[in-house]
């Protein structure tokens, strides 16, 4: 292995790397066909991309939906709000 | 009252409600409009703030339903919550009392059908949503306290549970109709 291929992130790890996240947060209120339908139309996410999220969302109480630097994330989460969604500007992630 | 929106076979959009749910629904999205332009506190009437978009003293709203439509948007941080209120309340506020307008007005000129095209069915989706948070905020659904509970409480009165419950479901035919678009 040459010194190089270290440095060399793949693209999950250049996406998680990103400083701030954008979490949706579960709630009783939204649908989960509507959740996904959300993040499909508004992120661009494959189907199953968005169940995934929708369901980790759904088991685990939250789910980081989209990293990158503060001022894409707080129009994520302002997106976020606009369609009911719960939604919060967090570090790291 | 078994389909209320489904996509025809010519990919239009079409909810079967009849004249009582229609104006059920209405009534509904009413409420919704009156509690979106009662709670403007005037700052979204001032044309430079809403030119610019931003609102000198944004404050958290203390109406928990109020607040389930405009959230905080940091939790830890309440600094940093009320400068991203600051900078976006009045467009969402704008945006949420308009999407419950147009729904009113699209049932208003609607017969035994209602027909809506794809902007038309996103615009009485969010507004639909908005109705459930804040009807769910009202009647104090949680994780904790389920919509079974509720229904069971008010038993066959027809009252808010009910008339939440029957919502969701017409929600539901909606997201489905428009994703049937989406995903084929």
């Amino acid at each position: 292995m040459s010194s190089t291929d270290t440095l060399e992130l793949t693209e999950v790890e250049l996406e998680l790397a990103k400083p701030f996240a954008c979490a949706v947060w579960n709630d009783p209120v939204n649908l989960m066909s509507y959740v996904t339908h959300v993040f499909m139309t508004y992120f661009n996410y494959s189907k199953s991309k968005a169940e995934q999220l929708m369901l980790q969302v759904h088991h685990e109480g939250r789910a980081f939906v989209s990293h990158g630097d503060r001022e894409k994330i707080e129009r994520d989460v302002a997106a976020m709000h606009e369609f009911g969604l719960w939604a919060t500007v967090e570090q790291g992630g | 009252m078994a389909h209320a929106f489904e996509r025809s076979i010519t990919g239009k959009i079409i909810g079967r409600l009849d004249a009582v749910e229609q104006a059920l629904l209405r009534s509904l999205l009413q409420q919704l409009a009156v509690l979106l332009h009662e709670s403007d506190d005037g700052a979204a009437q001032d044309p430079i703030a809403q030119l610019v978009g931003i609102q000198d003293l944004a404050e958290r709203p203390v109406d928990p339903a109020l607040l389930r439509l405009f959230p905080d948007a940091y939790r830890d941080d309440e600094a940093a919550a009320n400068d991203f209120r600051r900078y976006t309340e009045v467009a969402l506020r704008a945006k949420k009392t308009s999407e419950a307008d147009a729904a009113i007005a699209i049932l208003d000129r609607a017969d035994s059908k209602v027909e809506l095209s794809e902007a038309e069915a996103k615009l009485m989706l969010a507004a639909l949503n908005n109705t459930r948070l804040v009807l769910a905020t009202r009647l104090g659904l949680t994780d904790e306290t389920t919509l079974e509970q509720l229904l069971i409480a008010e038993q066959d009165s027809g009252g808010a549970a009910h008339l939440y419950e029957w919502l969701t479901w017409l929600q539901e035919t909606l997201v489905r109709a428009v994703m049937r678009d989406e995903t084929n």
